[in-house]
């Protein structure tokens, strides 16, 4: 190790810093490449209607898309308060498309 | 029937424009009959960086049109015969091009060319969506910078899913990534991001990486290719580019620092 690394490495580098924002953005955006354009509002609007029927929070609701070559698969996950049922998780798979 | 070819980027002055140049340039002198098409409407500048600008008489949108043939609106190169330019209109018409009126004049070019290469314009409107609809392969421009690499990574989602390959369930567009505006001495140093580190977001297949180079602002002055500078790295790094992509094999030159005495004398790689 010679002076100048000693001063060059004080710094953390820069494409280094570029490198690991990219990685993370773009896996992000991978994501939701693939997915039809109405998830959001869907999630949105089965929540409404869930939440007629059974106080549930924000997060007690996933929507999960699949895709695989010979089919999508539309995966909705509710986890139901403790209080409301005796099995604290109720699956609900929807095949759509 | 030609191969077609696009040339695109989603972010702009990447240098998708002097690459359409020196790729089909170095396709024609290859001896290939090579066509180079600006889907740049309203903001035609290929003709400059082919250096026909004073000899355009009709353009892509006449020929769409039926205002003239084809014949009259490709421009033959002046430095290789076998290498014509189809200039783009100055209309401020955003809808002067549309995919049946661009998939006649391809099909068209098709019987006489071998490659077709579509210079597309920046962004992911529909320009850039016509130029790259019907091709066979994608040459991806990319800098070695974030917003660059991440709009490269966007283009391809589209590639993927918008393209008349894709809606057929034709074999996909074949991807190539093209890494310009290199500086090995800034990499080295840490300042700018690597080959590798490009490569590891969004693995495609190399076709070349393009030095940073003054020969390239030289060559859009006197509007005449890179590609013909031959003495140039960036004329050299595009001449093999063309090689690998009719399949040779060629090392990769240009992705090393310079910079050797004073750096392995105070330490440096």
């Amino acid at each position: 190790m010679s002076l100048l690394d000693y001063f060059r490495s004080s710094k953390s580098k820069t494409a280094t810093v570029a490198k690991e924002r990219l990685q993370i953005l773009v896996a992000h955006e991978r994501y939701y490449r693939d997915k039809p354009s109405y998830l959001p509002q869907l999630q949105e609007e089965l929540m409404q209607v869930i939440r007629k029927y059974v106080q549930v929070d924000q997060d007690a609701i996933s929507v999960k898309f699949e895709q695989d070559e010979s089919q999508e698969t539309l995966e909705l996950n509710i986890v139901l308060p403790d209080s409301q049922a005796a099995r604290s998780s109720q699956q609900d798979t929807v095949r759509a498309l | 029937m030609a191969r077609i070819i696009v040339v695109t980027s989603g972010k702009g002055g990447v240098g998708k424009t002097t690459t359409s140049a020196a790729i089909a340039m170095g396709l024609a002198k290859r001896g290939h009959k090579t066509a180079v098409i600006d889907f740049d409407v309203g903001l035609r500048n290929l003709d400059l960086i082919m250096g026909c600008e004073r000899r355009v008489v009709y353009d892509f949108v006449n020929v769409i049109n039926g205002e003239a043939n084809l014949n009259q609106a490709l421009i033959r190169d002046k430095n290789c015969n076998q290498l014509y330019i189809l200039p783009a209109s100055q209309t401020r018409d955003k809808d002067a091009l549309n995919l049946e009126g661009v998939g006649r004049v391809l099909e068209e070019l098709s019987r006489d060319f071998k490659y077709i290469v579509c210079d597309s314009p920046a962004g992911i409107e529909k320009g850039a969506n016509l130029a790259m609809y019907y091709a066979d392969d994608a040459f991806v421009v990319t800098n070695p910078e974030v917003s660059s690499v991440r709009d490269s990574d966007r283009m391809l989602g589209i590639l993927a899913s918008k393209s008349r390959r894709a809606e057929l369930n034709m074999e996909p567009i074949k991807e190539y990534l093209l890494l310009t505006r290199y500086d090995p001495d800034r990499v080295e140093s840490g300042e700018m991001l690597s080959l590798d580190d490009v490569q590891e977001i969004l693995s495609l297949h190399l076709l070349g990486v393009i030095p940073e180079s003054k020969a390239v602002l030289n060559a859009s002055n006197s509007g005449i290719p890179v590609i013909l500078d031959e003495k140039s790295d960036a004329g050299q790094a595009y001449a093999d580019v063309v090689a690998r992509y009719l399949g040779e094999k060629r090392p990769l030159r240009f992705i090393d620092s310079k910079k050797g005495f004073l750096r392995k004398l105070f330490g440096g790689k």
